[in-house]
């Protein structure tokens, strides 16, 4: 029965709040408005630094007398890391296709190639770390694996691996990742500082409508009702305003991240934020929702609890 | 019923109250009457324990108020009805729903509300006022909401602060009426007034405070100052 009573309570101080209630809800709405606009800068920070990564790989070039199974079973190992995300294996003939299509029109390139009459391009993997800072430990399993280092078992001789090309591309690799961290932690602290910041404004905000019921409070304290009953109002009061500040910014990112998917896709390198929001749209609900929901009632405890100590 | 033993309190180094020790037994009307800041709101803040004594103590029956913890206050508090000068109605309740909030408060079930504050309504002659808000109300009638919730829980007391203050004399005479039959109804009643007329209306016991120390106590007295 109590709790029906705060609900109803909560309900009207909220519809019968007139300008408060639409302030208080607007404001809100700007707060989890920013708290969206962080999720969508999240996501394209890791479009953007995954599509980078992606970028970024190590090719294993093996020597022309290797075969393809002994290839074969050395991408199997490699899956097997942890820290490896695909490894793709190209033979030597499909090597020879591709450079053949990408050098077509430059028979400077393709007379010497049909002049020597077999293929000398060698069987490669191409392999994917997980993150670019894996890729020495990637090569260093290659090194100090003996199938690698001296042929397979059995077999003898020597490795069937005949370069990598992580040496050459270390120093590149190396400064890509110390960007790719700090690009990561700038992007982090930038999203605490606002989502900080928004909540913040809300807390104020929430107490600033509470301020203006404080004789209230008294009063209902004069008249005998305990601290939870007359919190509770209050704090339903808090929870619709972050529903319906909720609600409200889960409309209008509608039309904004369609808008800003349509002007912005080409330039953001093929991240749509329509997309995304369409995709992500149960997520996006839950954070927003979740976020309105406690921060009006972890406000209002907040700001009521000064009131309620005498 | 109430008694204040040597109380004082003071707000920094100015004594609102000085020594102050009185009784009040039960069914009594007792007036407190006193200029504008001899300490009349300050006692009966002791009295409702929304403010400690710096020295003394006040009891309600065998209750040392100030040994109350906030968690029980409440409950302390639903004893008593309160009226304000300023009737400190809740703005956004209708006259129906601030009388039944006081109800609510204290626990009591939707039918007993739908039963006792259509009768309280009535006895304050304002049942077709009821789905009005304060705003939409006189001073008059804001007043008699206030005494409807002060005593729809029937409270063992009624203290009613400067409750004429900001009544014209036709509202002030019926309030003044409406709290007489109350404690003809063996309700105990503390005003404080500096009304002249509402003190000599009454016709009862007189408290007379003057810079925060009792200087009169009169059993049926009229207002002097």
């Amino acid at each position: 029965m109590e709790i029906k009573r705060m609900l109803v309570g909560g309900w009207k101080n909220f519809a019968r709040g007139g300008a408060v209630s639409a302030a208080t809800v607007l404001i809100m709405t700007v707060t989890l408005g920013i708290i969206g606009a962080l999720i969508f800068l999240s996501a394209l920070l890791s479009f953007t630094l995954n599509t980078i990564k992606d970028k970024v790989n190590v090719s294993v070039y093996f020597v022309t007398t290797a075969s393809e199974g002994e290839i074969l079973s050395v991408k199997d190992q490699l899956e097997k890391l942890p820290q490896v995300k695909s490894v793709t294996y190209t033979s030597a003939t499909d090597a020879l296709a591709i450079f053949r299509i990408r050098h077509a029109n430059d028979q400077s390139y393709l007379q010497p190639l049909d002049e020597l009459g077999y293929n000398p391009l060698d069987a490669s993997l191409v392999v994917n770390a997980k993150d670019p800072s894996e890729y020495e430990s990637i090569v260093n399993f290659l090194g100090a694996s003996p199938m690698l280092s001296e042929g397979l078992p059995g077999q003898g001789g020597t490795s069937i691996v005949d370069r990598i090309n992580y040496k050459q591309n270390k120093d590149s690799i190396d400064r890509l990742s110390i960007a790719i961290n700090a690009t990561r932690t700038v992007g982090f602290a930038v999203v605490i500082f606002f989502a900080i910041a928004s909540i913040l404004i809300a807390f104020a905000t929430v107490r600033l409508a509470i301020y203006t019921a404080k004789d209230e409070i008294v009063v209902m304290r004069l008249v005998g009702a305990s601290n939870a009953y007359v919190q509770g109002p209050f704090i339903v009061t808090g929870v619709i305003t972050g529903v319906a500040a909720a609600l409200l910014v889960l409309l209008l990112l509608w039309p904004a991240a369609w808008y800003a998917g349509v002007k912005t896709t080409g330039w953001f390198g093929g991240f749509n934020l329509a997309s995304y929001y369409g995709s992500h749209f149960a997520l996006i609900f839950v954070i927003l929702m979740g976020s309105g929901i406690v921060l009006g009632a972890v406000a209002s405890v907040l700001a009521i609890r000064r009131y309620l100590k005498a | 019923m109430i008694y204040f033993d040597k109380v004082t309190k003071k707000y920094g180094d100015m004594a609102a109250l000085e020594d102050v020790t009185l009784s009040v037994a039960p069914k009594e009307f007792v007036s407190i009457v006193g200029h504008s800041g001899a300490g009349k709101t300050t006692l009966l803040k002791l009295l409702l324990a929304e403010e400690r004594p710096t020295e003394g103590n006040v009891f309600f029956e065998s209750v040392d108020v100030n040994d109350l913890p906030s968690s029980a206050l409440h409950h302390y508090r639903r004893r008593i009805g309160m009226v304000f000068q300023d009737f400190r109605l809740i703005p956004n309740k209708t006259a129906y729903e601030n009388i039944a909030f006081a109800m609510e408060a204290v626990g009591r079930t939707d039918d007993e509300i739908k039963s006792d504050v259509p009768y309280i309504l009535e006895l304050v002659n304002l049942s077709d006022k009821a789905l009005h808000f304060p705003s939409q109300l006189s001073g008059g009638e804001k007043q008699r909401i206030g005494i409807g919730r002060a005593i729809i829980n029937q409270p063992d007391l009624i203290v009613a602060d400067e409750p004429t203050g900001n009544l014209d004399p036709i509202n002030t005479y019926e309030v003044v009426e409406i709290l007489k039959k109350i404690n003809e109804l063996g309700t105990t009643i503390i005003i404080t007034t500096h009304n002249k007329g509402v003190v000599d209306a009454i016709g009862k016991r007189v408290i007379t405070i003057d810079r925060g120390k009792m200087v009169r106590d009169d059993a049926e007295g009229k207002y002097i100052l």
